[in-house]
């Protein structure tokens, strides 16, 4: 190698490695800030904690971060699973068969990826409140299902146009109809492209604040990223506490994430949008 | 195949997703356009009609230029962080000599993303945290004290101090978009411009950008369209204040219908934040068109 080449690696290593620290130092701060009293908080800003007092995430999942927890896990459990139901279904049905009119269809769906919320914000909240849905679990599940279809049946469509269409031949010359074909052919074939618009709508669900925030009224249905909110406000004056129930609240999408590294990879490169 | 010409047998798979997609997506929006038309609360019945009343006492509101402004911001600074430097982190990422570090920094750039704003926000409204925040505490241990600040509290930071936080967050995203259009350009065009002895910075802009270009675009749009969608970072750091230095427009709805109760005239902000993301909308369409694989 040569001096150039090494003071160039160098070079771009320190610059990384310092966005890197800017990454990463914050959220190990959060995660062991958690563990302080207040005082040590506030004395000792930079340093370990003096006394490692793990009671914080405890108090932290009692005063309210484990209902939030449970709530977020229901309400994205349920929606993936809607999600990657019907739209498996519609990418299905806009990729195999031909008829007049499907072009309209795919468009018409697929500009739903493009709306912004806040538009459909207010009249939802209308909507929800008069067919009774407003502070329930369907408060949520309802627009994040529809809200994260359009992006479930981008992602699957394409990948179901790429799967071969002789098995599918085959097994309906042996008598199958098309929703044997759907079950026992194309969603086992398209497990890869499935796996990642349900870890891709999954964060999404998970993360999703404004809706959360306007369509639920009790405290006891939130999800964690409002929930957190109700927090600050409750424990103004404990900050070890807080950043306990921001750490819970962070490290599961981190987590995730870290082990399923190459799946969303792959569901990015097949969609390419953002939110 | 025969069985895959029955329309009606097709309509059956995609009516479910059609309809919860046309009933809580496009009625809405229609629905909104609508409401901008009334004067009308969250719990009275009674709507009166005032026509473009609200339209017109829109475009007076000097909240609604910071707003624009604010918007125009988030969507001029995350271009030139998200868009700008995450094409060169690509590059550098994708470089011969850098290649076998690529793993680690990609993983580590792209963890911001996957965390809730609303979590974000809050641990960096901690951090910029005039008395125990890390961003101060940083300044003073580098000998910059005099840098240290109330960066929220002060009408004239506070939205710099907002849209780091995004940039913090998703600039990594974006990157990840770059690197994924970067690895499908063929090594052969690289190995050949250098054996024609070029530099890396001459490829970079002979061969890398010229090949992503559909991407850049396309990244471009996704960003201008999310600067005009921002809510949850800006309602959780600062909620439009101090003052109303940070409002944008998302908070502004937010403000007129849960804070004033005037849903008309958070209906007629939500028409606007429609029409600008239609509009850029429209032109994410046009341009994916010539790129077919995007």
């Amino acid at each position: 190698m040569t001096i150039k080449n090494r003071i160039f690696q160098l070079a771009v290593i320190v610059w990384f490695g310092i966005f890197s620290l800017v990454i990463i130092f914050p959220l190990i701060w959060l995660c062991l800030s958690g563990l302080k009293s207040n005082r040590d908080f506030f004395l000792n800003t930079w340093s370990l904690p003096e006394k490692w007092l793990w009671g914080n995430y405890k108090a932290a999942w009692d005063a309210g971060v484990g209902d939030f927890f449970f709530n977020s896990v229901f309400v994205t459990i349920v929606s993936v699973s809607i999600i990657l139901l019907l739209g498996a279904m519609a990418a299905y049905g806009l990729s195999r068969f031909q008829f007049k009119g499907q072009n309209m269809l795919l468009v018409i769906i697929l500009s739903g990826l493009m709306l912004a919320p806040q538009v459909s914000l207010l009249p939802l909240y209308k909507l929800l409140q008069a067919v009774g849905l407003y502070n329930t679990y369907g408060a949520l599940i309802l627009p994040y299902v529809a809200f994260q279809l359009p992006f479930a049946i981008f992602l699957m469509r394409s990948y179901f146009l790429s799967i071969p269409k002789e098995l599918e031949e085959s097994a309906i010359i042996d008598g199958c109809n098309s929703w044997k074909v759907f079950w026992h052919i194309i969603l086992p074939m398209g497990k890869p492209i499935i796996a990642s618009a349900a870890l891709l709508t999954g964060m999404f669900v998970w993360n999703e604040f404004m809706f959360a925030l306007v369509f639920i009224e009790d405290s006891s249905l939130r999800t964690i990223p409002v929930g957190l909110m109700n927090l600050r406000s409750q424990l103004n004056t404990n900050f070890g506490i807080q950043l306990a129930g921001l750490a819970i609240s962070a490290l599961p999408m981190i987590i995730a994430y870290i082990l399923f590294q190459k799946q969303f990879v792959r569901g990015i490169s097949a969609g390419g949008v953002k939110g | 195949m025969k069985n895959y010409r029955s329309s009606r047998t097709a309509l059956l798979y995609i009516l479910p997703a059609l309809l919860i997609v046309v009933c809580m997506v496009f009625l809405p929006i229609v629905l909104n356009l609508y409401n901008s038309f009334f004067r009308w609360n969250s719990f009275g019945t009674e709507k009166v009609f005032v026509g473009f009343e609200y339209y017109i006492r829109l475009f007076k509101d000097p909240v609604f230029y910071t707003a624009l402004k604010n918007n125009g911001l988030y969507a001029i600074i995350s271009l030139i962080f998200q868009v700008g430097l995450g094409i060169i982190i690509a590059a550098i990422l994708e470089d011969k000599l850098i290649r076998k570090f690529q793993p680690f920094f990609r993983t580590v750039f792209f963890i911001p993303s996957v965390i809730s704003i609303a979590v974000v926000g809050l641990l960096w409204q901690l951090l910029y945290n005039p008395e125990v925040g890390l961003v101060n505490g940083t300044l003073e241990a580098i000998g910059l004290s005099e840098w240290t600040h109330s960066w929220l509290g002060d009408s004239k930071t506070a939205i710099y101090a907002v849209v780091a936080v995004s940039q913090w967050q998703y600039t990594g995203y974006i990157t990840m978009l770059f690197l994924i259009a970067m690895q499908k350009i063929p090594d052969e065009f690289y190995e050949a411009a250098m054996i024609d002895g070029a530099s890396r910075i001459k490829s970079f802009f002979h061969i890398t950008l010229p090949q992503i270009k559909e991407m850049i675009l396309v990244g471009s749009v996704i960003t201008v369209i999310g600067a005009f969608k921002v809510f949850d970072e800006v309602y959780v750091m600062t909620s439009g204040g101090p003052g109303r230095s940070t409002e944008v427009l998302g908070t502004m709805l937010y403000r007129s219908a849960f804070r004033n109760d005037e849903m008309g005239y958070a209906s007629t902000i939500g028409t606007v934040i429609f029409v600008i993301t239609l509009t850029l909308s429209l032109i994410q369409m046009k341009i994916g068109k010539t790129g077919k694989e995007v």
